[in-house]
């Protein structure tokens, strides 16, 4: 086997780790374990490339290395937690950086001219994806720290900045493959940065980090133009995979908070504030809908959980699948008891006699009375098809038909999740503005069948 | 166009695939963590970054280069440590920083 042969070999192996890694933090069980195996997968890589044939100036590198890690590692333990997500984009916004160097350093270092076309392509692709990520984390950065307003920055014709930006970078790529003069690189090296930082500037703090998910598979996708160039496959596999699940990931975000990619990058959301947190029009308002899974891990790592059963638990006969739910929640450590409205159901003590035939412990059900003062301490409110007895328009709005009816204060939890058929409101026809709250997640389905994957979700995490 | 060519394609088309099955179900709660740890992976660019450096023949490439290996370290060594003191909070079930988690990570992604 020859030097290079094995070389291979190894960036194959860290490959596979980073793969693993993946896998691994989708899950809260495997999530570190997972970190682990991609931080000896990087240290491979990394160890094995100083074996390369022919590589120079190792002094130096080891020095830049050294300055790397004495400015990186301080950073990254020290900082606070709640600044963590800055330093993701400073750190994802660095990485952007170091492919774009990287590409346009072969670039000079290449005769350009006898380059074949796909080659040069490969090299501008990697300096300006890399480019814009470097600008666009910065000014993310920059918004998190609060250092510039965390506010939208719109100013007139801002759109047509940008689209004139854009065609000005498609021009420069295009003018770089037919005359492949360094020059015009260094311009769209410019051009990239500054429209790195248009693109960033209209996004309110509240979206920056979908956004940083964004810039990350953006630099994983110039990381990947990096591995075309130097023709390098762990690079190509790792940053193929980042820029593919980063752009999963994004949407996810997207959907976890109820809104789309576009509307999020080109919308400057938060400027005027009028969807979402507006109390008129029910129909214009968004809720956040979550899976099983999701669901599941929120309810595995809360405290205490209160149930709120209502008519939908009797209507689809889920009394034994939420013992089920409970049980499996006790014995991971959660507190969890029922919180009973006197009407819930369609009969007084409908859900005590429910839960009394699944043997629901007699201590976990308590009467709204005794439940209220319980909840602000709970991390989830799981409401199970109730509604109307949650409505906190029954304490808020005067004119409602509910007005003055005793609720279970399941708004005071710290989180609340709705199980729920569809959207229709409750028996009493009033809208629940707590389905629209910010703290309120929502699970579409029969109660039962939700109920059942919520078990199963429970018990793989 | 040569074989080279087709044959990183391949590769490249292969891992998107990879790249999109691998976390097609993860919860909500671990987002930001999978966001800061195929952050550090993406830090891979030092590999290209050492090989363009030690493959420098003028004194610009040099220089780019080293700043290139300075900032892909920054990348790998940052995103790898982020990464792990999030997940800290998910290693056991301590009473109190687990509440803790599920805040921060949810103030994190809304």
């Amino acid at each position: 086997m020859t030097r290079g042969t094995a070389i291979d070999l190894c960036y194959l192996v860290a490959a596979i780790t980073f793969i693993l890694a993946l896998k691994g933090l989708s899950s809260p069980k495997r999530a570190r374990a997972g970190t682990f195996v991609a931080m000896a997968g990087m240290f491979l890589a990394i160890f094995v490339t100083f074996f390369q044939p022919g590589l120079h100036h190792q002094l130096w590198i080891y020095i830049a290395m050294a300055i790397g890690v004495v400015i990186g590692l301080p950073a990254a333990r020290l900082v606070k937690m709640t600044a963590m997500p800055q330093l993701v984009a400073i750190f994802n916004g660095v990485g952007g950086g170091a492919a774009a160097l990287v590409s346009i350093t072969t670039f000079i270092g290449s005769n350009p001219k006898q380059e074949a076309t796909y080659k040069v392509l490969e090299v501008l692709i990697g300096v300006f994806i890399g480019t814009v990520s470097f600008s666009g984390s910065a000014i993310a950065f920059i918004k998190l720290q609060e250092l510039i307003t965390g506010r939208p920055i719109t100013y007139p014709g801002q759109q047509i900045v940008n689209a004139l930006l854009a065609l000005a970078a498609i021009a420069l790529i295009v003018a770089v493959l037919v005359t492949a003069s360094t020059t015009l690189l260094w311009i769209l090296l410019v051009v990239s940065f500054v429209i790195g930082i248009g693109v960033v500037l209209p996004i309110g703090g509240a979206d920056v980090p979908v956004l940083i998910s964004l810039l990350n598979s953006l630099t994983g996708l110039a990381v990947a133009a990096s591995g075309f160039t130097l023709g390098n496959n762990v690079l190509i596999v790792a940053g193929t995979l980042v820029g593919a699940s980063g752009l999963l990931l994004t949407q996810m975000m997207c959907k976890s908070i109820g809104r789309s990619l576009p509307n999020i990058l080109f919308s400057a959301f938060g400027s005027n504030i009028t969807a979402g947190g507006g109390a008129e029009g029910g129909e214009t308002r968004t809720v956040r809908q979550s899976t099983p899974e999701d669901v599941g891990v929120l309810l595995s790592y809360a405290r205490k959980v209160a149930i709120i059963p209502g008519y939908g638990l009797a209507v689809a006969q889920a009394q034994h699948t939420v013992r089920e739910l409970a049980d499996e929640l006790e014995a991971k450590g959660v507190e969890v008891f029922y919180a009973i409205h006197p009407v819930a159901g369609r009969m007084p003590g409908h859900m005590n006699v429910l839960l009394a035939e699944a043997n629901v412990p007699y201590e976990q059900l308590k009467e709204m009375d005794d439940a209220n003062p319980e909840l602000p301490t709970c991390d989830v409110a799981l409401v199970v098809g109730a509604n109307d007895t949650v409505n906190p328009s029954a304490k808020t709005t005067p004119g409602s038909p509910i007005f003055g009816m005793p609720i279970i204060n399941a708004d005071e939890a710290q989180h609340i999740v709705f199980l729920k058929r569809s959207m229709r409101p409750g028996f009493a026809g009033v809208d629940n503005d707590l389905l629209f709250d910010e703290k309120t997640v929502l699970l579409f389905g029969d109660a039962k069948d939700t109920l059942s994957k919520l078990v199963s979700a429970v018990n793989a995490s | 166009m040569g074989n080279v060519l087709l044959q990183y394609l391949t590769v490249f088309i292969l891992s998107v695939f990879v790249g999109i099955e691998v976390i097609s179900r993860v919860p909500s709660v671990l987002h930001t963590p999978l966001m800061s740890g195929s952050n550090a992976i993406h830090g891979v660019i030092l590999v290209g970054a050492i090989l363009v450096m030690g493959h420098a023949t003028t004194n610009l490439e040099q220089v780019l280069g080293f700043f290139a290996v300075i900032l892909a370290t920054l990348n790998v060594v940052g995103g790898f440590a982020v990464t792990d003191r999030m997940l800290e909070m998910f290693k056991t079930k301590p009473e109190d920083k687990k509440k803790k988690v599920i805040d921060e990570t949810d103030e994190v992604i809304s």
